[in-house]
């Protein structure tokens, strides 16, 4: 190589100076690299542990739902914390998925191993036709455009009666099945929810360490950049909200087949804004944040049973509690903590 | 079309009636390095942003290597091999300075995103050899001790460095660079302009703008003089330093060539 100045200056200068700014961020960013595949697999292989140590098989369909949860939450902060896009249509995704396979396997008598895939699918055909015009703006085009969506595919499972249900539910569902082996008990459940949520977190990992998880990050980070080096950040942007809706369509279906019902407020707006929150307050943009999330969108509800509105409240000011004190969500915290520590010993 | 590798015909940026580039026309040697200079004001930056292809020439034509590109948006210059730096940096400042050089790679990559979310053999072979080009050009600007760092933690001339790797790391045949010496104290302007000699010695063609007047005549080959938006100037330093149209353009600002 032709370059080799015997001391650069460059060099002399050291970063320190820029620690000392304080720790403003943009709600979503991604800062730190993905962890080992090794670590997901220690995690989950924990998470093992859950049905044999649960006192009742009520715990046990808790934990079903987080896993559900988990792969809601970790679709959207791909697409969130990771793309820099809010949707505030996602538990639409969702709820198309479970209406799709729901539909798929009452109406027409599909299996449900056949019908996940094609809720999957369809559920990202529907942000294709959604994201196209909506991504083509900057801004929060996507946010107006999947609210509206969210709000249209409400409305379409409470009046399409005779194909959904309407306002009583999709009735009737088939639980997946291995032969005659049904699984139709929570514990039975279980491993199939562990294995598809592990599946995603890998997808998920595997494409953030991947180049285009890296145009993914860079256009979330900075636009002008990406373009200068030949990142398409529309066709970007719109692979990972088809990608996220996609995954959502999964945990539709899985949700539909395990409970072998849908009505139409589990994919209401609220809920897509308080995944959203969930998001947040895991933290947006790190690896992590969607366990926690999960963890606490599944569990909260169930301990404010009797609170009904009170929930949509309690939820608004943890968030607001946990932006304040670490802006980058409750996975950010340690390295928020680290921060704050250190800056006090340094001054 | 003759073998030059940029060329510039009629070009023209009118904003709001004001002629910020009138009725250019000028060519890119492969290998060469040319600047582009002039006095505040004179379409150096607007002439630069309709190369990059962040402004539309009200009229007018730019080629590179045979293709017209005055309509391409940027990201299809950049994957026909035109890279460039930006005056107001705009690196990844959220990822690592080893992520920033990749991510300067990215057109050279084939993984889709099935290969990429089940983590194949072949990208996993493109991921080493990716990640192996970038430690090599980190290695080469000496920023190779940083690589895991968080690329906003850079100092600001450990930052514009970053960004001419990032943009090399795209193997391009043209490098825009707009005002590499900007905000730099004079012992780092001088890293940079032997970076970018060296760079050019390896076959690296340049098109600078550029306000550091000590740079611009030691390293370019050609310069071209703006006043207005119009040519006023073209040749090599020394014709380019006694030219009186040019001394009257910087006089008139009070400024030295």
């Amino acid at each position: 190589m032709a370059l080799a100045p015997a001391k650069s200056p460059l060099l002399t200068s050291v970063a320190a100076e820029t620690r000392s700014r304080p720790a403003v961020r943009r709600l979503a960013v991604a800062a730190t690299r993905p962890p080992s595949r090794w670590r997901l697999l220690l995690v989950w292989l924990a998470l093992l542990i859950v049905p044999f140590v649960a006192p009742n098989a009520y715990i046990v369909s808790l934990a079903n739902m987080m896993l559900i949860n988990i792969i809601l939450i970790a679709s959207l902060n791909l697409l969130m914390g990771y793309g820099g896009q809010i949707s505030l249509g996602h538990a639409g995704f969702y709820g198309l998925g479970a209406y799709v396979s729901g539909v798929l396997n009452v109406k027409f008598g599909l299996n449900p191993w056949a019908a996940l895939p094609a809720a999957g699918l369809l559920a990202g055909l529907a942000a294709l036709v959604v994201g196209v015009p909506a991504l083509r703006l900057r801004g929060l085009y996507l946010s107006m455009a999947t609210l509206g969506w969210n709000a249209i595919l409400v409305v379409m499972f409470n009046r399409l009666i005779d194909v959904t249900g309407g306002p009583n539910g999709l009735l009737g569902v088939k639980p997946f099945a291995l032969g005659a082996f049904k699984l139709d008990t929570d514990i039975r459940q279980f491993p199939l929810l562990w294995l598809v949520s592990l599946l995603v977190m890998l997808a998920i990992l595997n494409l953030l360490s991947s180049r285009i998880g890296r145009a993914l990050r860079a256009v979330a980070t900075n636009e002008l950049g990406a373009d200068a080096v030949g990142i398409d950040s529309f066709r970007t942007k719109l692979l990972v909200f088809v990608l996220s809706a996609g995954m959502a369509g999964i945990a539709g279906s899985l949700y539909v087949h395990v409970n072998q019902y849908a009505s139409p407020e589990t994919f209401s707006v609220s809920n897509s804004i308080l995944l959203v929150v969930m998001v947040a307050i895991g933290g947006s943009g790190l690896y992590w944040g969607p366990l926690l999330g999960g963890f606490i969108y599944t569990a909260v509800p169930q301990l404010l049973l009797d609170y009904e509105d009170f929930e949509l409240m309690l939820f608004g000011l943890v968030m607001i509690v946990v932006l304040i004190v670490s802006p980058t969500g409750l996975a950010g915290l340690p390295a928020a903590l680290r921060r704050r520590l250190g800056g006090a010993r340094s001054s | 079309m003759t073998d030059c590798l940029l060329r510039v015909e009629a070009l023209n940026c009118n904003f709001d009636g004001v002629r910020a580039v009138a009725d250019l026309n000028f060519d890119v040697q492969p290998g060469e390095i040319k600047a582009v200079i002039g006095p505040n004001g004179a379409g150096k930056s607007t002439l630069f942003n309709m190369i990059a292809g962040v402004t539309r020439p009200t009229s007018g034509r730019i080629w590179f290597d045979g293709v017209r590109i005055d309509t391409l948006p940027t990201f299809r210059r950049a994957r026909l091999g035109i890279a460039r730096t930006f005056q107001n940096l705009q690196i990844f400042r959220e990822m690592t300075v080893l992520e920033n050089v990749m991510t300067g790679r990215h057109i050279h990559g084939e993984a889709g995103l099935f290969g990429a979310l089940l983590n194949g053999p072949a990208l996993r072979g493109e991921e080493r050899g990716m990640t192996e080009a970038a430690l090599a050009l980190l290695a080469r600007f000496e920023l190779d001790g940083f690589a895991h760092m968080r690329a906003g933690d850079l100092s600001f001339g450990q930052m514009k460095v970053l960004e001419l790797a990032r943009a090399l790391a795209g193997e391009p045949r043209l490098l825009l660079l707009d005002e590499p010496a900007a905000g730099l104290p004079q012992t780092e302007a001088e890293h940079v302009g032997e970076i970018i000699s060296a760079l050019n010695r390896d076959g690296v063609t340049v098109l600078l703008v550029e306000h550091n007047m000590r740079m611009v005549m030691s390293l370019s080959h050609d310069i071209l003089v703006l006043n207005n938006g119009m040519r006023i100037a073209e040749g090599d330093a020394d014709s380019v330093r006694r030219h009186p149209d040019v001394l009257a353009a910087y006089l008139g600002e009070g400024q030295h060539a």
